[in-house]
């Protein structure tokens, strides 16, 4: 395998998180090894409950693990403060959620725009960055509605949009197509292939295995751990 | 961020919820408002008690008859004889070389509700009997005609001069000038008419009328002790000094000591300073119950940013997922606080000013500058005090548990 010779983006090893304290303590990473390099697409599976969403959080520097170390791009993301997290989040990861999460009264360009303002990206260029990733989601001519103008189709494509506009080093994307009809999941699907074919690393939770086809390799989840990495053809 | 997209993410945060909005802005207005308006009408009503005993002359001492003692019963002096109060005592105060700091002095006799006829209309006025200096002591100009002169108090002439009530009552439009106006069953030639001077508290007083010392006497009141002796400090400064050299003078020619005394001095300058400062008491009173009003709407400001903060916890969720720091949220919320109070300070500095314009409880209000420019600073100080709380929890929300709140 020539995967070898390449760097990992990010590695997980004796990971746990666990929720709660005492006796109704929920062990919901029960120790998770896992090194993914860039340029991957990975699919993680796993029944309800087996902590997918937990491990997510944990890699999208989102939330911190109990136990453990996970570092992404070198750096040991256990060891950052508050704003350290903002930091990373901004600079390497673009989040899609099951739920879309725009900012409501907020139009879909500006929503786009959000992540290169909080960047520091001046006003016109953001404008224009926010402008071609609505058009590459296809939505240019929704950029003035606001989220609850649009269908769940258009938002989670936004959401995409939002996610890509800051080209970032790894997609995370949670049950993106869980709330979409077929014709949607395919466009967000699409996009999230093109996304990969231009060199982006991509994490995706899904529940379907059509959707996993897709992916390069697919980990599957049981009680807090990985009982199974598979990588297609 | 740039400053003006962190204000214009706290407008936009601001226009989402109209009605709350405007109702906190409503209790920052009301504060601004209150304060100033409250204060002003405190500093009004200190300067019309001041503008009206200005009117009484600030120069001006008053020697009266009798005295009044406070505490204590029975008054203490028995044994004392009560001496009248006489010219000899004015002529004292007036030629001493011990009184450097009294400028005139004018004995004073009153006859009161001396009932003024002429052409049958008839009023009843008080009748003072005096000295021409009366005029100056007691700050009374003539807008038409002349005072009585000095010789017409030597010679005992019926000559009179009266104040606009008097003329009003008696003589409507008509003018008194040169006219025989028949007060007490005397005949006066009405000499002069006072300017108007209004009212000071209940005392109207263009409501006299003033005629030489030895005609009253002679023809009304007979030659008893006087009322009172009018006497007119230098200057304002020297008032409380003229009225030490008048106990001097007058206690060694009464016998008399300062727990003796059968006169009393009453100094205008000191009711003048006594009067303003109990009204500083009640101006500050005044401002004290409208700050409070102020500190609670700036409390409802708290209130109002706690609700959004909680209202708004999943997109402080989201805005922190894709990269906004801790600063960013924090000033997003606080621009946002400091909005809602900024615009409740100007509105309530423009209702304040508005409502200031009319008389309140009988005063009119007079603006202090300070009281607008510190309500106004104060409650941009409320919106970045009291949002600060709510703004410092929205900043330090974990971003995973804000994204999970429904
Ligand atoms: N904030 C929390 N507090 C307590 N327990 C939690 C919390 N978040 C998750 N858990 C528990 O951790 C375990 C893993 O949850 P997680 O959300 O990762 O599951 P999942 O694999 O994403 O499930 P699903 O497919 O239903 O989304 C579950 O048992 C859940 O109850
Ligand atoms: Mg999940």
């Amino acid at each position: 395998m020539n995967d070898s010779t390449q760097r990992p983006v990010f590695t997980l090893s004796q990971v746990t998180k666990s929720y709660g304290m005492g006796n109704t303590t929920v062990h919901a990473l029960r120790g998770v090894d896992l090194t993914v390099d860039h340029g991957e697409y990975l699919a993680i599976m796993g029944a309800s409950g087996s902590g997918k969403s937990t491990m997510m959080n944990i890699i999208g520097a989102l939330d911190v693990a109990t136990s453990g170390t996970y570092e992404l791009d070198g750096i040991d993301v256990g060891s950052l403060n508050d704003d350290a997290l903002s930091l990373v989040r901004n600079r390497k990861i673009g989040f899609i959620f099951q739920s879309f999460n725009l900012i409501p009264r907020t139009t879909a360009l500006a929503n786009v725009e959000l992540p290169l303002a909080y960047r520091g990206v001046r006003r016109k260029e953001r404008r224009q960055r926010a402008e071609q990733a609505l058009a590459a989601v296809g939505l240019d001519d929704r950029s003035s509605h606001e989220p609850n103008e649009l269908s769940g189709g258009q938002q989670q494509r936004v959401a995409v949009a939002r996610a890509l506009v800051t080209n970032p080093a790894i997609l995370l994307a949670d049950e993106p197509t869980g709330n979409l009809d077929t014709v949607a999941t395919n466009d967000v699907l699409n996009l999230l292939d093109a996304t990969h074919r231009g060199g982006s690393t991509i994490v995706l939770i899904t529940h379907e295995d059509e959707v996993a086809q897709r992916a390069s390799r697919v980990i599957k989840l049981r009680d807090g751990q990985i009982y199974s990495d598979e990588r297609n053809r | 961020m740039m400053i003006g997209e962190t204000f214009s993410h706290g407008l936009s945060g601001v226009l989402a919820n109209k009605l709350r909005s405007a109702l906190t802005v409503l209790g920052i207005l009301i504060g601004v408002a209150a304060v100033i308006v409250l204060i002003a009408v405190g500093n009004g009503s200190s300067q019309a008690v001041a503008a009206s005993i200005q009117k009484l002359g600030t120069n001006a001492i008053l020697v009266q008859h009798g005295s009044f003692r406070f505490g204590g019963f029975g008054g203490g002096n028995a044994s004392s004889v009560q001496r009248d109060l006489t010219i000899d005592d004015a002529q004292a105060i007036l030629s001493s070389t011990n009184a450097p700091d009294v400028q005139a002095v004018a004995p004073v006799k009153q006859d009161q509700g001396v009932s003024c006829t002429w052409n049958g209309n008839s009023y009843s006025t008080n009748l003072t009997g005096t000295w021409p200096s009366y005029f100056q002591i007691s700050n009374y100009p003539v807008s038409q005609g002349t005072y009585f002169t000095n010789a017409d108090v030597v010679s005992g002439a019926r000559s009179i001069v009266i104040g606009q009530t008097v003329v009003t009552q008696v003589y409507g439009t008509h003018n008194p000038i040169g006219t025989t106006l028949n007060c007490g069953g005397t005949p006066f030639q009405v000499v002069g008419v006072l300017g108007a001077k209004g009212s000071s508290g209940f005392t109207d007083l263009d409501d006299v009328a003033i005629a030489p010392l030895t005609t009253v006497q002679h023809n009304l009141t007979g030659y008893g002790s006087l009322g009172s002796i009018a006497v007119e400090a230098t200057s304002a400064d020297s008032a409380t000094a003229a009225q030490n050299e008048i106990y001097t003078i007058l206690d060694g020619r009464h016998a008399t000591s300062a727990a003796s005394r059968d006169y009393s001095v009453i100094n205008q300058s000191s009711i003048l300073s006594t009067s303003q400062s109990t009204n500083q008491v009640f101006t500050v009173l005044l401002g004290a119950v409208a700050a409070i009003s102020l500190l609670v709407g700036g409390i409802g400001i708290t209130n109002i940013m706690l609700v959004s903060v909680t209202e708004r916890t999943r997109e402080i969720g989201i805005r922190k997922a894709i990269g906004a720091n801790r600063r960013t949220i924090l000033s997003q919320f606080l621009v946002e606080a400091t909005l809602l109070s900024v615009v409740g300070g100007v509105a309530g500095v423009v209702i304040g000013l508005l409502v200031s314009r009319f008389q309140i409880a009988g005063v009119q209000p007079v603006i202090l500058p300070v009281s607008v420019a510190g309500a106004f600073l104060v409650s941009v100080a409320i919106g970045l005090f009291f949002g600060s709380y709510p703004a410092n929890r929205a900043a330090s929300l974990r971003p995973i548990e804000a994204l999970r709140h429904e």
